[in-house]
């Protein structure tokens, strides 16, 4: 599986998911800066977390108008599959690839701590390897996290299975308590209506390695190799 | 600014901190912010349709928030 990741001035967590994805694919991906106007022949995209721009205007706003990004948007509507964590999910809905935006966290305090998210629907390239409902600890370090989304879009995402994750308790209850900052019916991750673009706020690339404290990352990049790699 | 119904956590921390100074009767506090840009434009209208342009490519997120513009010669 050949990928590429996308590097932003800003972009912190780049090599940490180069690393999660030289692990998985034996494959190093060619790392692109933002002001390239065209990516190498790739079967996957991501987007890393990070803070593009210094979150300038709001978080991923500037990125999403770099040069690269307009090749990143061709290549995802023709079906190239695009991950987004954290700030790459940003990104994502600010360039219009998902739907809805991250506000500031409802707490107003910058989240950097293991949360616990749910499997809500394992039918994608990003999710296959995990079990529907499989529940995760996975780290989050954001301050703008909190998603929202009009009602007819929540309602739309719910209906068509394009919920990829919810925060949970560590048992697995979706409610209030497991929710770090206010995200709407708790999302953490989304997928797009093609269900070839996910966003996710939790960090698997910081999960792969017993080393890490957890592997429960692990799995996304092994089932995106799986499902890609040929 | 953002729509009304889009909760703001931010406003709602500044109200609580005009309490806690002693102003009364502070009702619900929302905040934005302002971008100033100067324009080499023909005249306002010109100007305007400009600056609504921007807002809809990216100064504002239309989705949480609406914007005004004043043109000032």
């Amino acid at each position: 599986m050949k990928s590429a990741v996308i590097v932003f001035p800003g972009s912190n967590c780049d090599r940490d998911v180069a690393v999660a994805l030289e692990r998985a694919s034996g494959v190093a991906p060619a790392m692109v800066w933002h002001r390239e106007t065209a990516l190498p022949p790739v079967d996957f995209i991501v987007l890393p977390g990070g803070f593009s721009y210094g979150d300038y205007l709001r978080g991923g706003a500037i990125a999403a108008r770099s040069p690269i990004m307009r090749d990143v948007e061709s290549r995802a509507r023709a079906g190239t599959p695009v991950l987004g964590i954290c700030n790459g999910f940003q990104v994502l809905t600010e360039v219009g690839l998902l739907p809805g935006i991250l506000m500031r966290n409802a707490g107003l305090k910058f989240i950097c701590r293991d949360v616990h998210i749910a499997v809500a629907d394992n039918g994608t390239v990003f999710t296959g390897a995990y079990t529907k409902d499989q529940v995760l600890r996975i780290p989050v370090a954001h301050n703008e996290g909190n998603y929202f989304a009009d009602d007819d879009t929540l309602d739309a995402l719910e209906s068509t299975g394009r919920i990829a994750f919810r925060y949970t308790t560590p048992d697995g209850t979706v409610c209030d308590a497991g929710n770090p900052n206010g995200s709407a019916r708790s999302i953490a991750g989304i997928y797009s209506e093609s269900r070839t673009v996910m966003g996710l706020m939790p960090h698997p690339e910081r999960v792969v390695d017993p080393a890490h404290g957890g592997t429960d990352g692990a799995n996304m990049f092994a089932g995106l190799v799986e499902a890609l790699a040929g | 600014m953002l729509k009304s119904g889009v909760l703001d956590p931010q406003g709602k921390a500044i109200g609580h901190a005009l309490e806690s100074l002693g102003f009364d009767g502070v009702g619900e506090v929302r905040q934005g912010k302002v971008i100033e840009l100067e324009l080499d434009a023909s005249d306002s209208r010109a100007a305007e349709a400009q600056v609504d342009q921007m807002c809809q490519r990216l100064l504002a997120n239309t989705v949480i928030e609406n914007f005004t513009i004043d043109i000032e010669e």
